[in-house]
């Protein structure tokens, strides 16, 4: 949130919005909580107030950083899942965080020993298989992850499907969807993956879902739950939505842009 | 056939055209991800060399690709038109759009003699300077509930993004951008929810926001444009009927995207306005581009990411679009990787939309992971007010909270209207006068923090308080 105080209002001009708006605080508003945008930010000149110019510094200083965050299974938010779901840890073809910038290619791609590894570990041809990965935002899985994983594991064992064991992909780009259905056959392959941190947050969580990804799969094929985040897609709402997915995927005998969420119970759930 | 040239004792031998345009690019990390860029800086001006005494007619009849967008791209060549100028070489092409005298053949229809591939190349032999210079002339005029693109007109979409499409939470973003003289090009959100539900229900948010206040603007929802067209058949006004658009059939499968079905649901649209009132005109599509977009899908086909955006910018021109934006930072430093090649894009993107006849516009942005900052969009957005861009982005203080972006602000477009003496839509214009938003062509509302901006404003009231829970 951006941090900068608003002035009380002295217009004569008769209320806009309804009593108690008028004693608004940044923080705390009936207006400004409706949104985390930088509305009503006032102006100086045609240009951004200072104070408004510094938040802005700040927080990109601040998702700059959280760019090279490293995230260790040993994290004390993390260990628990290794602990509960046997955790483990792969990589992909991108063996530094420079080629995972740089080189997409080669962060959709498993590296052989990741392969090994995944086919020798996780049992084949399960219902839902779980993949976690780094992304672009690390701090994004350790917000997220370690709540939503547990309940994920929960709700999809409640409906009756088989899970396997979820595995964390560092340096992961989506594509790697495609590698882990091939090594798995998975009949659906969910990807919780740390989305690039925005201003407003660095912890923005997305589910890539794909029904029997395969090599020369698209986009097209996949589906997207994106935002997950406090101030987002809360943790059950996410869970809610993949699972509607995995079972529209199970219907339809397919994902991708063909198939849509049912309904829109988001937009009432999640404010 | 394989092109050569002798540069200082050196010779560079370029197999094809294809290989040539991606050889004679600036330099483009996305380029170097595909393997086709020039391999140092002297074959880089090699290529240019070489390019620059191309000619037009080899470049319509090579075949960059076998695919629909090829074909699309073909069927729509004005070939009578071209032989005014097919003997032409791509430096005496680039020297001619340089004239002056040049916007008056390009009015007469030259444009649609001009291929993707041609505009492509001849941005090549451009420096930034010509890019602007060149594409300030090229006035291009579009309509739909308003007009964009007269000169002197900078127009600004709003762009009320929300982390879970909250209605409320929109609508205040919207007003927000309102009362900063924004959203003549378009109030057009991308949602978080591609539900048909969820589309209806931002449709019917921004249209009755529209409808309440009496703007003449647009409204879109930037969901796949199968789910707008569901959301039309359940009930939505649809204003725009958007779509994000690549310049190979591999990429736009991988959006999703079928152009038979693409121009169906142009046709849908034209009759859906047809029961409704307000519509000045019938363009009716707004498409979102951006290099790299092909390559990211790996469904470039070998061709450089520029070649790729020219031709994205060919499928746009026909469907006769509303509204074209590249949206040049966005899709991360494997593509762009820093502020220079941001802003080289966006010029490049700019001037081959105009070039080809569209209503072109840039969203200006960058992310987080890329080696730029708000100094590289403020740069860039005075480059393109100068070029004559037709409109730019308004997120609330730059910040996009659900894309996780930074583009431009309504406070950023105020400024570029304000150095440059630009001015809104005219309808819009209009109203904003009308509303007391302008008062004498200046923006009236309080400057100070909070709602004092929206309480002076009594057109806004309802639409708002309404809304609020």
């Amino acid at each position: 949130m951006n941090p900068e105080p608003v002035k009380p209002e002295a217009s004569n001009s008769g209320p806009l919005l309804p009593e108690p708006a008028d004693q608004l605080d940044r923080a705390g508003s009936p207006a400004t909580a409706l949104t985390p945008a930088r509305v009503l930010l006032g102006r100086a000149g045609s240009s951004y107030r200072t104070s408004t110019l510094l938040a802005l510094r700040a927080d990109h200083a601040a998702a700059r950083d959280a760019l090279h965050e490293h995230l260790s299974l040993d994290d004390p938010a993390m260990a628990p899942l290794v602990d509960r779901f046997g955790l483990f840890e792969v990589c992909t073809r991108a063996a530094t965080f420079a080629d995972h910038l740089a080189r997409p290619d080669l962060g959709r791609r498993l590296d052989p020993a990741a392969i090994e590894r995944i086919s020798a570990e996780c049992p084949h041809d399960v219902d839902l298989q779980v993949v976690i990965g780094d992304g672009l935002s690390s701090a994004a899985v350790r917000a997220q992850v370690p709540e939503l994983l547990p309940l994920l594991v929960g709700a999809a064992a409640a409906r009756g499907l088989s899970i396997g064991r979820p595995v964390f992909v560092r340096h992961c780009r989506v594509g790697v969807l495609n590698d882990v259905g091939d090594t798995t056959g998975a009949g659906v392959v969910v990807l919780l993956v740390g989305e690039r941190p925005g201003l407003a947050t660095a912890e923005s969580l997305s589910a890539y879902l794909a029904h029997r990804p395969t090599t020369g799969d698209t986009d097209a094929e996949r589906n997207l739950i994106s935002n997950i985040h406090a101030g987002g897609v809360r943790a059950p709402e996410a869970v809610r939505r993949i699972l509607g997915l995995v079972e529209q995927f199970r219907l339809h005998q397919r994902s991708g842009f063909e198939v849509r969420e049912s309904t829109s119970s988001s937009v009432a759930t999640a404010r | 056939m394989s092109h050569r040239a002798t540069l200082r004792g050196e010779t560079f031998v370029f197999a094809d055209l294809r290989e040539l345009f991606g050889r004679a690019n600036e330099e483009k990390s996305g380029d170097q991800l595909a393997g086709v860029a020039a391999r140092s800086e002297r074959e880089r001006v090699a290529a240019k060399i070489v390019l620059a005494d191309v000619s037009l007619r080899e470049i319509a009849e090579c075949t960059f690709l076998d695919d629909d967008v090829s074909a699309l791209i073909h069927a729509g060549h004005d070939s009578a038109q071209f032989a005014t100028i097919a003997s032409l070489t791509v430096g005496e092409f680039r020297e001619l759009v340089l004239d002056p005298g040049f916007v008056e053949l390009w009015e007469q229809g030259l444009h649609r003699a001009i291929t993707p591939e041609m505009g492509a190349a001849v941005a090549r032999l451009m420096g930034a300077r010509d890019l602007i210079a060149a594409a300030a002339r090229l006035r291009v005029v579009t309509r739909c509930r308003d007009t964009m693109g007269e000169a002197g007109v900078l127009g600004v979409r709003i762009q009320p993004n929300h982390p879970t499409d909250d209605p409320a939470g929109v609508a205040l973003s919207i007003i927000d951008g309102l009362v900063m003289g924004c959203g003549d090009a378009v109030i057009g959100i991308n949602p978080v929810n591609d539900s048909v539900a969820s589309v209806v229900a931002l449709e019917h948010t921004i249209g009755g926001i529209i409808d309440q206040i009496g703007a003449p603007t647009q409204s879109c929802v930037l969901a796949h444009f199968t789910t707008q067209l569901a959301a039309m058949a359940a009930g939505a006004p649809i204003d725009l009927l958007f779509q994000s658009i690549a310049g190979t059939e591999g990429a736009n499968r991988s959006f999703g995207v079928d152009l038979v079905a693409l121009a169906e649901g142009r046709e849908a649209v034209l009759d859906h306005h047809r029961s409704r009132s307000g519509f000045i005109g019938e363009q009716v599509m707004y498409f979102e581009t951006g290099q790299g977009s092909a390559l990211s899908a790996e469904a470039h086909g070998g061709l450089d990411q520029l070649t790729c955006e020219a031709r994205a910018h060919g499928v746009a021109r026909a469907f006769d679009p509303f509204l074209v934006n590249s949206v040049v930072g966005f899709i991360g430093p494997e593509y762009l990787a820093d502020a220079r090649q941001i802003m080289r894009a966006g010029l490049e993107d700019h001037f081959m939309g105009k070039l080809l006849g569209l209503p072109m516009g840039v969203d200006v942005c960058y992310t987080n992971h890329v080696d730029a900052d708000a100094d590289t969009t403020d740069q860039l957005l005075m480059l393109l007010a100068t070029a004559g861009c037709n409109f730019v982005m308004g997120v609330p203080g730059s910040d996009d909270v659900m894309l996780n972006y930074q583009s431009t602000s309504p406070h950023d477009a105020l400024a570029a209207r304000e150095l440059f003496g630009l001015r809104p839509a005219p309808e819009f214009d209009a109203w904003l006068e009308q509303v007391g938003i302008h008062v004498d062509g200046r923006l009236a509302t309080p400057s100070e923090p909070g709602p004092a901006a929206l309480r002076s404003i009594d057109a806004l009231r309802s639409a708002v308080v309404e809304l609020l829970p």
